[in-house]
């Protein structure tokens, strides 16, 4: 089982990392699927550690077999999640801390995820850890994040070999100093046989990219006389974009936190189909409840694939 | 003199709506200014999700459904101009939707058939706001009277500059990206497939048909996908708009809304009005300055 301690991993050195300006805009109200007048009220922040722990633990039936909470159906769960992580350093603002802060709890919230992914049987988690946008944010703030990255993932790789999770990295890895890309090598060469939960971690990522790459892979085998341009399909393409490394690539469920009502160059190609599910909670708040308030309004919802009612 | 009274009856019955049109023309520009001292976004793309639901809950007949949901895009579509939205796309049909049945698929292309013709009369919304209209998708999936129609439309219609509806029918992003790859190899590539058709051979072979950059300029890029895509006169959506509460993208759009503001109100398509819009772009104002600013970093 994969516990989760705070003081277990040690964290990257706080002293060059600077406090970013505060971004001031209203909270935004988050997005469901059932009938309402076009808002509703975000969902109560609860903090995301030792409190939700116990609260799973309750959860589980007196026989130990199924161990969804109550409300949630096994039939229904979705394959695969996708979670845009936003929020850390407004929740540090909020709580008067600096943002390195926010950032460390939000690899708490994550952990967690990781955890209840793995107990509820979802087969492919994919987080946006980093999108090469956010190349362009002040240095130090970029190089708290990737240090950040490192240290945990270092600490990280037991658990993982343990937990029998299979860590996938994908994004423009270039980028990335020396010894993280060898860390990710490592890791992923540890976990490759894993197959709890695939752990599909973007770093460095920009959906467009992805499909770009995939493209111009096509594109050579053409130039090469391997494939004509008329013989290139949509199934092609899919199965030259990064994602093509697990065994389900498109998300079944999209969760974006912090009230933000975008998918910000995160995944495109692969959210075809996808539902999405916007909330109010900041990421390092989003917690158990918060997850199995996602999961149930996925199970609510009817996916249709452009048919009609009962076609799909 | 009954048909004198019918007739002083149905002349005062007429002005006294056109009097009514009037006043809430005249109101609704009041408002359309005092929107316009924020921003005013440049693109609105709308999924238009719900009309069968709305037939079903008021009792109507299945095939009146879509008629009622081009009434409300008529509707929409003037007070998009009105308030200065240059480019408005929407999701009429996809490729998905020709997997329904038979007799669907085939009223709603005559319906396309015969809108699309209404759409080009003297009289009609385009020319009142000299709209160009673009088709958007495989059009080679459409039944001929409408390939042509639709054909005929963007013609007719292609020296219009004052704003522009894109239709995407027989529309799938991922197929509009496929199309593009496809395109782009054709351009690129044409000339010295015809010269080394078993392919390049060696970096020389790249450098005598690309000159000097060869190997760059032999990629394809980013840049040369934007120019196939369908979309490639249009700016990417501002805002992307999918009425009746779902919140999915349906494969509309996809590479377009990198950074666009979606909005899932859960009013039926024939049910969206002037406050919903009024809404989305109150919403739109709300977030653009926090946008603009991440978009610098």
């Amino acid at each position: 089982m994969l516990t989760l301690q705070p003081n277990y991993f040690p964290l990257p050195s706080l002293q060059n990392f600077k406090c970013i300006p505060s971004i001031s805009f209203s909270r935004r109200k988050s997005h469901r699927t059932k009938p309402r007048n076009f808002s509703s009220p975000p969902t109560p922040r609860i903090s995301a550690s030792s409190a939700a722990e116990t609260s799973v633990e309750e959860k589980r039936s007196v026989d130990g077999g199924d161990t969804l909470p109550e409300g949630l159906s096994r039939e229904a769960m979705p394959r695969h999640v996708a979670v845009i992580m936003d929020g850390n350093a407004r929740w540090a603002r909020a709580q008067g801390l600096p943002p390195a802060a926010g950032h460390e709890a939000g690899v708490r919230s994550l952990k967690q995820m990781v955890k209840l992914s793995c107990m509820w049987e979802i087969k492919v988690l994919t987080v946006f850890a980093f999108s090469s946008q956010n190349w362009f944010r002040p240095k130090a703030e970029v190089d708290f994040l990737i240090s950040l990255f490192e240290s945990v993932l270092r600490a990280d790789i037991e658990n993982f070999v343990r937990e029998n999770i299979r860590l996938c990295v994908i994004g423009d890895s270039s980028k990335l100093p020396k010894s993280l890309q060898m860390l990710i090598n490592e890791a992923e060469e540890m976990t490759k046989n894993n197959t709890r939960l695939d752990l599909m971690v973007a770093v460095s990522y920009s959906g467009r990219d992805d499909i770009v790459q995939a493209c111009q892979k096509i594109a050579y085998k053409v130039k090469d006389g391997l494939l004509e341009p008329g013989d290139i399909t949509e199934l092609l393409i899919e199965q030259e974009l990064e994602t093509n490394a697990v065994d389900f690539p498109f998300p079944d469920l999209l969760i974006r936190t912090s009230g933000e009502l975008r998918v910000s160059n995160f995944l495109l190609w692969q959210l075809a189909y996808t539902e999405l599910f916007f909330t109010g909670s900041l990421w390092p708040d989003f917690g158990e409840a918060e997850y199995v308030q996602a999961l149930q309004s996925y199970q609510d919802r009817q996916r249709r694939f452009g048919l009609r009612d009962g076609a799909a | 003199m009954m048909v004198l009274v019918n007739m002083d009856n149905r002349s005062s019955k007429s002005a006294i709506s056109t009097l009514y049109e009037s006043i809430c023309g005249f109101l609704r520009m009041c408002l359309f200014r005092v929107l316009a001292f924020g921003s005013i976004p440049e693109h609105i793309a709308f999924i238009m999700d719900g009309n069968r639901r709305f037939s079903r809950s008021r009792n109507l007949n299945g095939g009146v459904s879509h008629r009622v949901g081009f009434l409300a895009l008529v509707s929409i579509l003037q007070h998009c101009y009105e308030l200065g939205v240059k480019y408005v796309t929407v999701y009429a049909f996809s490729i998905d939707n020709f997997n329904r049945s038979a007799d669907e698929v085939e009223s709603i292309m005559d319906l396309m058939q015969e809108k699309i013709e209404k759409l080009l009369k003297e009289e009609s919304i385009v020319n009142k706001y000299g709209i160009k209209i673009n088709f958007f998708g495989n059009l080679n999936l459409l039944n001929e009277p409408v390939r042509r129609a639709a054909e005929r439309a963007m013609v007719v219609t292609a020296g219009n500059t004052r704003a522009v509806l894109s239709i995407c029918v027989a529309y799938t992003c991922t197929d509009e990206i496929v199309h593009a790859v496809q395109e782009s190899c054709h351009k690129k590539w044409a000339r010295f497939q015809e010269e080394k058709p078993n392919g390049l051979d060696n970096d020389d072979d790249m450098i005598e048909c690309f000159g000097k950059n060869g190997l760059e300029e032999s990629e394809i890029t980013v840049v040369d996908l934007e120019r196939n895509m369908y979309t490639a006169e249009c700016p990417d959506p501002d805002i992307l708009v999918r009425t009746s509460g779902e919140t999915r993208l349906s494969n509309f759009l996809l590479w377009q809304t990198t950074c666009c503001q979606l909005l899932s109100p859960s009013a039926l398509w024939p049910e969206i009005s002037l406050r919903h819009l009024v809404w989305m772009i109150l919403e739109y104002q709300r977030v653009r300055p926090y946008l603009e600013k991440k978009k610098r970093l």
